[in-house]
Order: structure tokens, then C-alpha cells, then sequence
């Protein structure tokens, strides 16, 4: 017998506290942004460990969905940073703190 | 028995190397300053977790999250940081280092609130059921679940996409102007 969902749990709270922290912690928008993909994959992890301790397919269906999700997530923010450079923005979540310059 | 117990010392093995490089370039990412280095990190820690997916029997999973994840996401984040070259953070004016503070507090309970809620609700949920069908996870149950029970979510997904490239089409095209032009900011 393999190791239980606990530890996958256990992994997946990790890599969520990860991401928590380098959201919060780093003013790159690029590091916030690698980070937050941490922070989807450990609830990922968490969702597809309790569709096999359940088993029971939603959770991988749900899963999937996340993934969509991320992957709309990333081109929005990547475009958001793209125009940020364009305009010479100095790229620090820090300083982007007015909507209308 | 002696085969099973040599089974499950392989998937203790594979567990534990896959759980390690997870965490290990987790950390990886958030610590690196170039992003570059913290994207490559980012690929890693997506392999290691497509082992852990299929460790859990979920092989469609896997092989999108290496697919969609490490290959099409990676590929748009590289070219990103290529574009707008290579630039570390600004290190730390003397600024408020009370933010720091209250960020690692602040992930710190949301995990202690994690492993609490997790052991209070889940904790006699938690034996690991031995078997699922060879069928579980793959294609075609994903398929069928996604084409019969959560057809709108389906639906609902490919919306999202769409307006999500419609919405990079946007913002891409949007700062592209003649230089003579007056910038809105």
C-alpha cells in the first residue's frame, strides 16, 4: 500500500503555504504570478488526492477545469505585464497602485 | 507478499522523490530573484507533480498538466520574461519590512488553518482505499464524466478561455500605437 491521501494532502498544504507566501512576499508580477500557478497546483494536488481517496471522478473533472482557468489567468496577467513594459512602467506590484496613473 | 512489499517500497521510493522535488523547487520559485531561473523551477515542480497525479492514478491529469502546463504555459511565461529581458527585483529600500512580516505570518495560519480544518473534518475520511478500476482516470471516463454530468462546466470553461484570448488579444494590442501618439497615462 502506497502512501495515504494524508501525505498528499500534507504536500499539497505545503505548496499552497509556498505560493501564499511568494504572492505576498515578491514584487516581480512575474514571480506573483509563477507563485500563484504554486498556489493552484496545490489545491490541484488536494482536489485529485480525494477524487482517488473517494474515488470518484469530480475532483479530477474539477481539476481540469482549474487548469482551464489557470491557463486564462496567465495570458490576462502576462498581457497586463507586457503592457506595463510597453509603457515603461517599472514592473513592482509594489508602485502599481493607482488605476489611472 | 514479498513481491507487494517490493511494490510498495518502488511507490514509497517514487512518492518521496516526487514529493521533495515538488517542495524543493517550490521553494525554488519563490526565492530565486531572476525570474527566469523561478519559471524553470516552476517547470519542475509541474513534472514532479504530474508523478504525483499519476502515483494517484489519474493519468489524463497527468498528461494534460504536462502537456497544457509545462509545455503551452511554461512556453508563453518564457517568452514573456525573454521579451522584457532579464531583471531582478529592486532589492529592499529600507522599506517595510513589516510587510514581510505579515506576509509570512499571514501564509503561516492559512496553512496551520489548512492541516486544522483538513484533521478536524477529514481526518477519519483519510484510510487510502486500495483499488480503483483500471478505468479510473482514464480518457474515457474523463470523457464521458465531462460530456454527460458537468457538460457545463465544460461549456463554461470553453467560454472562459475564449474571452481570456480575447482579452490578451486586447491588452496586447492596445499599447501598440505610433510613438507620436500622446500615451493615455
Amino acid at each position: 500500500m502506497g502512501p495515504g491521501v494524508a501525505w498528499y494532502l500534507a504536500v499539497a498544504g505545503f505548496l499552497f503555504g509556498t505560493g501564499t507566501l511568494g504572492v505576498l512576499l515578491r514584487r516581480n508580477p512575474l514571480i506573483v504570478l509563477l507563485s500563484l500557478e504554486i498556489m493552484l497546483n496545490g489545491a490541484n494536488l488536494a482536489l485529485i488526492g480525494f477524487a482517488r481517496n473517494l474515488r470518484d471522478g469530480d475532483g479530477q473533472i474539477f481539476a481540469l477545469a482549474v487548469m482551464a482557468v489557470a491557463a486564462s489567468e496567465v495570458v490576462v496577467g502576462l498581457g497586463l505585464v507586457v503592457a506595463l513594459n510597453r509603457k515603461r512602467i517599472t514592473l513592482d506590484v509594489d508602485r502599481l497602485n493607482t488605476l489611472r496613473g | 507478499m514479498l513481491v507487494a512489499s517490493a511494490g510498495n517500497v518502488l511507490v514509497w521510493a517514487v512518492w518521496l522523490a516526487a514529493a521533495f522535488a515538488c517542495l524543493g523547487s517550490g521553494v525554488a520559485v519563490v526565492s530565486f530573484s531572476n525570474p527566469f531561473y523561478s519559471a524553470l523551477a516552476l517547470i519542475g515542480n509541474l513534472g514532479s507533480l504530474a508523478v504525483l497525479y499519476l502515483l494517484l492514478s489519474a493519468e489524463f491529469v497527468a498528461a494534460a498538466q504536462v502537456l497544457v502546463y509545462a509545455g503551452a504555459v511554461m512556453v508563453m511565461f518564457l517568452f514573456v520574461i525573454a521579451y522584457i529581458g532579464p531583471r531582478s527585483e529592486s532589492p529592499w529600500m529600507g522599506g517595510p519590512s513589516w510587510q514581510a512580516v505579515g506576509a509570512v505570518l499571514a501564509a503561516g495560519a492559512l496553512l496551520i488553518e489548512i492541516v486544522v480544518v483538513i484533521g478536524l473534518k477529514a481526518s477519519g475520511r483519510l484510510a487510502h482505499s486500495e483499488h480503483v478500476g483500471a478505468a479510473f482516470g482514464s480518457p474515457a471516463t474523463i470523457g464521458r464524466l465531462f460530456l454527460t454530468d458537468h457538460l457545463l462546466a465544460f461549456e463554461i470553461t470553453s467560454i472562459v478561455l475564449l474571452v481570456a484570448a480575447v482579452g490578451g488579444v486586447i491588452l496586447g494590442a492596445h499599447s501598440r500605437r505610433s510613438p507620436d501618439e500622446v500615451p493615455s497615462l
